[in-house]
């Protein structure tokens, strides 16, 4: 096994060139991924049999939450990268992410919101799975706070990399919440064992959608790491030599 | 259209679900190229400070 390219990742100048490079090839697919799902969600899809034209806010509050925890996986395993391997550029990443996931959780709790209302009777519970989700953006706002909480930027690195690690024990709580307590929230019906719940007219819509907002992800986190590691560098010369070229 | 808009009576809840979710990632968008371009700003400043220095 080689590890160059994960050695060549590690370096700032390098990372800085290929996220440049490589935001659009993600952010013209997820563009046109997020505008075809969500008119497929919207027009294409058949409404459902029990919810009527209600049901189609899964389409937006589904890729919503799968990014909350999605972004927050990458933001643990990029904070657990940076402290193993004392890589800035990993910390960088971690940092980077944290906006991105807080913002989405908020979609994912707005959005259900205003699901339950029509469905559940009511806006807000106290549930497992609606808990869970507002502790992430809790977790979200925390690891941003310390960040912000520290003038030295290795050990506001090392603190918030600390509490994104631990708090990554929250993101299995999240996704088994509806099967292990007595929910009101409904059971998975995508990612689970088997077959989805959900026929193909209603679930490809869907699909689309996630990977649509998992390219968006990684195209912002691109764009925000350059942001990143161009202040962390601030005394670097190579920024020079490429902000001249 | 007019039943489109009204969402078989859902419109109170579907439409702002799917403004919100827009609007959180238009600002995505814009959010992440401010702080690159703010960036890119303090780095051109700095260069250039560097460079009347030598």
């Amino acid at each position: 096994m080689r590890w160059t390219w994960f050695h060549r990742l590690a370096s700032p100048p390098y990372l800085y060139a290929l996220a440049a490079r490589l935001t659009p090839w993600f952010a013209w697919p997820a563009a046109l991924l997020i505008l075809g799902g969500l008119y497929a969600g919207l027009v294409l899809a058949p409404p459902d049999y029990q919810q009527g034209e209600g049901f189609r806010i899964i389409y937006v509050h589904v890729p919503s939450a799968w990014m909350s925890l999605m972004v927050y996986v990458t933001m643990g395993v990029a904070a657990a990268v940076g402290l193993i391997w004392r890589m800035k550029v990993a910390h960088a990443v971690a940092a980077s992410c944290a906006p991105i996931g807080a913002s989405f959780t908020v979609a994912a709790l707005v959005t259900g919101s205003l699901w339950g209302k029509p469905m559940w009777g009511t806006y807000w519970v106290w549930d497992p799975r609606l808990t869970s989700e507002l502790i992430l953006l809790f977790l979200y706002l925390g690891f941003m706070g310390l960040r912000a909480g520290f003038d030295d930027t290795q050990r506001a690195d090392r603190s918030a990399a600390l509490l994104a690690i631990v708090g990554m024990v929250n993101v299995p709580i999240i996704h088994y919440s509806v099967i292990w307590w007595n929910s009101l929230h409904q059971g998975p019906s995508v990612m689970r064992l088997g077959k989805p719940t959900m026929p193909p007219a209603m679930l490809v819509p869907l699909l689309v959608l996630l990977l649509g907002f998992t390219l968006f992800f990684a195209a912002v986190l691109l764009v925000r790491v350059r942001a990143e590691i161009l202040q962390r560098e601030r005394a670097a010369r190579w920024i020079g030599e490429t902000l001249r070229a | 259209m007019s039943a489109f808009l009204d969402m078989g009576g859902y419109a109170a809840f579907v439409w702002p679900a799917y403004l919100v979710t827009l609007a959180v990632l238009v600002l995505n968008i814009i959010w992440a190229r401010k702080s690159l371009a703010r960036a890119l700003q303090a780095a051109r400043r700095r260069t250039a400070a560097a460079g009347e220095d030598s």
